[in-house]
């Protein structure tokens, strides 16, 4: 496959607000598919009862919001009414059931407000444990059987804890590839440019896991057959952007005002947990565990031991980082509380950044792009912005 | 209105308590007291008293600096120190609060927190708010997650989870600071006062069903949940207060007396309104006195019961004593789903006889926000009682539009009477209400920065645009 070609169909997918994609790989497969919202949800449950795992995560600019901000005050985000609105124009009709994770209290809301809209969908909020230990670890354990059976008997598959197992192999081998590019981009990123590894990352939402997983595979090739040139850029990692999107344009123009990305924190559902999990005896406990020990650092999941910023700081040194960005949607409680708390560990560290707001349907980028570009010729004449 | 201001003797002591909680606070290091912060919705206080530590709570504190006229400084200070504009500010006027000494309403600091006690309850923003403190006490955090009814009700698991962290973690981190062992039987003698008052305060909420309702159940209700959903419950003064306050409510309703204001007896009760949201605390006596110029009294409002919904039946039990505190946290109303929110509402209602409905969106607070206009039309749709929908906010005087919002509770009113007369059709209209302005929620630079204060919408109901 070549590049082009690579290009072509993750482009395709972006931009496939009407889920077609789904809905032929239901024609295909006789099977049934579950939207998820963002961060994360242990996709391997939904893959382990035969369905597809659809991550949702807005809509972009893509369509207009008609009927979605009747449906919220102007200080809430803008994912939830683009959500809506997608629901409301049927575009997610081809779905067979939602999943809502505790990400935040506009997605828990949210899941209230579907099973108002619509009381005959499969709704299920998916209370992820702000607790720890042997404690937390049992009581997920119990949710995720329970969702495990409301998903086997909504597809007719039930969960086993072999078909739990292979699907997190299936999802371990996703895992891996997507940690190579992001190891790969971090080390060349003029040859894996963060618009197609973005664009890479939103075709998890949409592909079955191994389709996923054979496409990264051939855009790494492909990519290295590349010669790109190497510019003069800024290594950057880019934080605050996990839930609501970018517009596709605000990561080109961040690379285009001479930032190379080499580490973000968008599309992290298929990133969340750190590494293979391995399945043991007991699948569900695994994946249980998984969540409590190998989660990524993140604003959204109670750390009792680890101070606020270290992680994000030993993601600067391991990536080679020169300054960090914070993006993140406005309005979003937990990337903007948690800011302030990073912030102040970079500032220890003497890692220069700056930060912007974005919402997924913003047109202009005029002011970024300048703010970006004085950011990263700062860091580059002077060592420090 | 009968202007002759009346201190009723309840007022009194629930003034005395507080203030001597203060003062307590304000020696907790002298009298070698230890102190934990945490939170109303899921508080633990009983638990919190068999260790003989005194509670603080934060929310407490930022509502009083709305209340005294400081948060705007507070929220002031905490942006300048890199605090979004966007997020609740509640945590920024308590953060500007502590970077401007923490100051308590005795004029001396509060103690700092030997424990930070982490109820998860109904609300992501507290467990970043503790992290925010987390950083800058550096004291041990109890981390308890109190899981959400996604599904409409609580489960034998969840209320087993709660209580495995009770007895893990919140329980063994309290022992240690405190040095004393966990005396369950003491615990049991607070849930029982607990009880008792719970029982008064319920007869109280329940007096508003009378017409005219003898109290107002969301701005007098306010002072009312003050001690059960502080630092009182499940002390004999606390009992104390609501017994005496009950005595009093009897009195008036015997009498035949609308509810009293900061003016004095209230006037003929022209509407009945359920309530939605927290008030705005900057303006408080402005708000309430839009309505009581009016006639109208709230007669129930879920902001009341974001500490425990009491109401319902839901009463701590002495026989079960970490289970009982386990269904309290999950009881309290921001931890229901929107479908049981929408039902509680739409019971309020009917059970009291409400000609109108209200929500007051605050812009700081999603948990509560965020739903709200999909409810008020569901609601509508259910009783075909019409609903009205206005913004604020909590402490943040920025978005509180006085001249907007009188405006639009008049409106509000004027439709209530048109449809009791069945005189003029109730039309149909939708409600976008920009309180921050669409260009800012765009990402794009709004001439003032967002400080706009915030438009109305034109209307008093919600439809979708057709
Ligand atoms: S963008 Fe932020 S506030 Fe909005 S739904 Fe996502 S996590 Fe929640
Ligand atoms: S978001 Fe709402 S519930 Fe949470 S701390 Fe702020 S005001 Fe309280």
């Amino acid at each position: 496959m070549t590049l082009a070609a690579v290009i072509a169909e993750i482009e395709k997918l972006y931009f496939d607000i009407d889920l077609d994609a789904v809905a032929a790989w239901k024609a295909r497969t006789h099977q049934k598919a579950i939207g998820t919202l963002p961060v994360y949800v242990p996709r391997e449950i939904v893959t382990a009862a035969e369905m597809l795992p659809v991550g949702l995560m807005g809509a972009g600019a893509q369509i207009e919001i008609i009927r979605g901000d009747a449906y919220f005050q102007s200080y809430i985000c803008q994912l939830p009414r683009s959500t809506i609105e997608l629901a409301l124009t049927k575009r997610l009709a081809v779905l067979d059931g939602f999943l809502f994770p505790s990400t935040c209290d506009v997605i828990r809301n949210l899941s209230g407000m579907w099973q108002l809209l619509f009381p005959d969908t499969f709704v299920r909020y998916l209370d992820l444990p702000q607790a720890s230990g042997a404690v937390a670890a049992r009581y997920h354990r119990r949710d995720l059987e329970k969702l495990a059976r409301e998903l086997g008997d909504l597809s007719g598959h039930p969960v086993t804890n072999a078909s739990l197992a292979s699907a997190i192999a299936r999802h371990n081998k996703n895992r891996a590839v997507l940690d190579r590019i992001y190891e790969l981009r971090a080390k060349a990123p003029w040859t894996f440019p963060t618009r197609e590894v973005y664009l890479l990352l939103r075709a998890a939402n949409l592909l079955d896991v191994d389709d996923h997983t054979r496409l990264v595979e051939r855009y790494i090739a492909a990519a290295t057959r590349e010669n790109r040139p190497v510019r003069d850029h800024t290594r950057v990692v880019v934080v605050g952007a996990f839930c609501e999107q970018p517009p596709l344009e605000l990561i080109q123009t961040l690379e285009a005002a001479g930032c190379y990305i080499v580490d973000d924190d968008w599309v992290l559902g298929p990133r969340w947990l750190q590494g293979p999990v391995a399945p043991g005896a007991d699948a569900l406990q695994a994946l249980a565990n998984a969540y409590l020990a190998q989660s990524v650092a993140s604003p959204l999941k109670f750390e009792p031991g680890i101070r606020k910023g270290d992680a994000l700081v030993e993601t600067v040194r391991a990536r080679r980082a020169e300054g960090v960005i914070f993006c993140a949607p406005s309005f979003c409680d937990p990337a903007l509380l948690e800011q302030p708390m990073l912030e102040a560990a970079l500032a220890r560290a003497g890692i220069p950044s700056t930060a912007f707001k974005y919402a997924e349907n913003l047109g202009q980028f005029q002011v970024i792009r300048e703010q970006a570009g004085t950011f990263s010729d700062s860091i580059r004449l002077w060592g420090a912005a | 209105m009968n202007k002759g201001v009346r201190k009723e003797p309840s007022m009194v002591k629930q003034k005395e308590l507080i203030a001597n909680h203060f003062t307590r606070l304000s020696k907790a290091r002298a009298l070698g007291k230890k102190v934990v912060y945490t939170f109303v919705p899921g508080n633990l206080t009983e638990l919190l008293a068999a260790f003989d530590v005194l509670p603080v709570l934060p929310e407490i504190n930022a509502l009083q600096s709305g209340m005294r006229k400081l948060s705007a400084r507070y929220i002031a200070e905490a942006e300048r120190a890199g605090h979004s504009e966007d997020v609740c500010t509640y945590v920024k006027c308590d953060i500007g609060m502590g970077m401007t000494g923490n100051v308590g309403p005795t004029g001396e600091p509060l103690p700092e927190p030997d424990l930070l006690l982490l109820s998860y309850t109904g609300c992501f923003v507290f467990m970043k708010w503790f992290e925010l403190l987390r950083e800058r006490y550096k004291c041990p955090v109890a981390m308890l997650h109190v899981p959400y009814q996604g599904e409409g009700v609580v489960t034998p698991e969840m209320t087993a989870y709660v209580v495995e962290q009770l007895k893990t973690e919140v329980i063994p981190k309290l022992e240690a600071v405190t040095g004393r062992r966990y005396d369950e039987a003491r615990l049991r003698a607070a849930l029982a006062l607990s009880a008792k008052a719970e029982d008064d305060f319920v007869w109280v909420l329940d007096s508003a069903k009378n017409r005219p309702s003898p109290i107002d159940a969301y701005f007098g209700g306010v002072y009312y949940i003050g001690p059960i959903f502080t630092a009182f419950r499940g002390t004999a003064e606390g009992a104390d207060y609501y017994a005496t306050l009950r005595r009093e409510v009897e009195e008036r309703l015997a009498a035949g007396e609308s509810p009293l204001t900061p003016e004095g007896q209230m006037g003929r009760e022209k509407y009945r309104l359920v309530v939605e949201g927290p008030p705005n605390w900057t303006s408080f006596r402005e708000f309430w006195k839009m309505f009581y110029d009016e006639g109208a009294v709230v007669v129930a409002s879920t902001y009341t019961k974001v500490g425990g919904l009491y109401d319902q039946g839901f009463r701590h039990n002495p026989e079960r004593p970490l289970e009982t505190l386990a269904e309290y946290c999950m009881g309290c109303y921001t931890n229901l789903n929107l479908p049981s929110r929408t039902a509680l509402i739409e019971k309020y209602v009917r059970d009291f006889h409400a000609d109108g409905f209200l929500f007051n969106s605050v812009k700081s607070c999603n948990s509560f926000s965020a739903g709200q206009l999909l409810m008020l039309r569901e609601i509508e749709k259910r009783t075909g009682v019409p609903g009205g929908f206005i913004e604020s906010d909590l402490v943040d005087p920025r978005y509180f539009s006085e001249a907007n919002i009188k405006n639009r509770i008049e409106s509000y009113l004027q439709m209530i009477e048109q449809k009791r007369r069945g005189t003029t059709e109730f039309r149909e209209q939708s409600a976008e209400s920009p309180a921050v302005s669409r260009r800012e929620r765009n990402g794009e630079p709004d001439g003032d920065g967002g400080r706009t204060p915030p438009i109305p919408p034109k209307h008093g109901g919600f439809r979708e645009p057709t």
